[in-house]
């Protein structure tokens, strides 16, 4: 199995974690990926709001880049790449008339049109195939057993179910949980699922964002998670940063470093301790000794 | 007072600009009863389009909806027309800019233009210029210093930009975006 692969912005700097951890389980499942040549930014969560043909044609350069690559479907971590990239191709897909003008400027500006043969899959889709689940359920060394936590979709995985579906729901999406109780977690029912955490303005405008994260934290707290699980840089960025203080922090995790510590991988203490608040706690005590292999992740 | 334009060349030219189906809403609410943001918005993202379709273009453009919008597309998930409400906020924004509208959230149009800026030029997002340039244009030079701290002492933040080698294919592309500049 081979994927291009197209990190983002996200994974080469505030979410290494993430991207660190893609790549070993990814090795481990047997799945080879090619880091997608020359790849730009995204324009996520910016180039919308500023311009109609920054939507389209910022992420359309890489699907262009990718069909050349020909290294296979496109895997993207980041939920707010991966939902760009996908509207870029539903637009291309349509073949309206924007389509084709998007199309003729990037043929003058790459030498290239997009024929559409690229398949953008995230990595909680490709972590969910039958086939992939079957080698994590044979894989898992260390099983998080008592792991109580909360799956955190967030916005942009499932929305809108018509650009982006792989959730069979995506208003309870459960692709997540799947994978979280092969590792041996239990993943609580709870209401925040797919609630929208803001991180678009977590700089601009950070007192919204902390309203925003403190229903998130408190609805997983009130449904007995000690920590939360994403699969976005964004959203875990956003909600390790910004709990409000004085309360009791709670840990956010990628849902691949989490994979990593079940799959028994070397190297998830550098992840883990890139978290701004500390991961050790709760993982004390998880499936007998996960402790001694991660080290301090405090301050 | 501002020129006074026919009703619906308004509602049109956001049509146009944000290729949403402005007119097909009724008003059901649905979007404005599962966004996140209401408590922070003037006006509610139902209302938005309301204002929309009669044509009042200074409260649309004026208004903090426009800018507090997080883009979350929960409402046009649900939305039984398919209205996107987020992609009309994007064009109401881009209009406001271009009309010399007061921006009602400075900070949000500030941080967009930083973003964009960094991008423009290495073509990839450089975090902690985005940063100081943010910090430059807001004055909020001392807002999340010990979380930037933090963060860069956990090597999240990179001092060096990364830049892609055909950085002329962004500027191309930025140039034909008519992305309205700072
Ligand atoms: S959900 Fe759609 S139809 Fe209903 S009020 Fe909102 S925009 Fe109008
Ligand atoms: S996209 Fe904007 S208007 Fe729509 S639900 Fe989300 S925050 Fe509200």
């Amino acid at each position: 199995m081979r994927y291009s692969y197209y990190p983002g912005c996200s994974l080469h700097s505030t979410a290494s974690e993430y991207d660190l951890s893609t790549r070993a389980v990814m090795e481990a499942l047997g799945v080879e990926l090619v880091e997608l040549s020359d790849w730009n930014c995204c324009g996520a969560s910016s180039g919308h709001a500023s311009s109609h043909f920054l939507t389209y044609a910022l992420p359309l350069r890489n699907l262009i880049l990718a069909e050349k690559q020909a290294a296979g479907d496109l895997l993207v971590p980041c939920a707010a790449c991966y939902n760009l990239l996908k509207t870029a191709d539903y637009k291309m897909a349509s073949r309206d008339g924007e389509a084709e003008s998007l199309n003729s400027e990037m043929q003058t500006i790459m030498g290239r049109r997009y024929e559409g043969r690229v398949q953008v899959r995230h990595v909680l889709e490709v972590l969910a195939l039958p086939e992939i689940r079957r080698k994590i359920a044979a894989g898992v060394t260390r099983p998080l057993s008592g792991l109580k936590v909360a799956a955190y979709y967030g916005c942009l995985l499932s929305r809108p179910p018509q650009v982006v579906a792989f959730e069979d729901n995506p208003e309870q999406p459960t692709t997540m949980d799947a994978v979280l109780r092969l590792a041996g977690a239990e993943p609580v029912p709870w209401w925040g699922k797919t609630d929208c955490c803001g991180a678009s303005l977590a700089i601009s405008q950070p007192g919204l964002v902390e309203t925003m994260v403190g229903r998130i934290v408190s609805a997983a707290s009130y449904a007995g998670a000690t920590a939360l699980v994403t699969a976005c840089p964004l959203c875990q960025s956003n909600l390790d940063t910004r709990q409000a203080p004085g309360q009791e922090m709670m840990p956010v995790f990628f849902i691949t470093e989490l994979l990593g510590l079940a799959l028994g991988l070397a190297g998830s203490d550098k992840w883990l301790r890139r978290h701004m608040c500390d991961t050790q706690p709760v993982l004390a005590g998880v499936g007998g000794s996960l402790t001694a292999a991660h080290g301090k992740a405090g301050m | 007072m501002a020129a006074i334009e026919p009703v619906v060349e308004f509602g049109r030219r956001v049509e146009t600009h944000s290729g949403q189906p402005v007119n097909r809403c009724y008003q059901c609410r649905k979007c404005s009863g599962g966004c996140p943001l209401t408590f922070a918005m003037d006006i509610l993202p139902h209302q938005l389009i309301r204002l929309v379709q009669l044509g009042l273009s200074e409260k649309a453009l004026q208004s903090k909806t426009i800018w507090v919008c997080a883009a979350c597309r929960t409402c046009v998930s649900r939305c039984p027309n398919g209205i996107d409400t987020a992609a009309v906020a994007d064009a109401l924004k881009q209009m406001a800019v271009e009309s010399g509208t007061a921006v009602a959230e400075n900070k949000v149009y500030a941080f967009h233009q930083s973003f964009l800026q960094s991008v423009r030029s290495n073509g990839r997002l450089h975090e902690l210029g985005m940063i100081a340039g943010y910090k430059l244009k807001t004055k909020t030079y001392t807002q999340d210093l010990a979380m930037g701290l933090g963060m860069f002492r956990r090597g999240k933040l990179k001092l060096m930009a990364e830049k892609i080698s055909r950085r002329d294919e962004i500027r191309q592309i930025f140039a034909r975006s008519g992305e309205v500049k700072a």
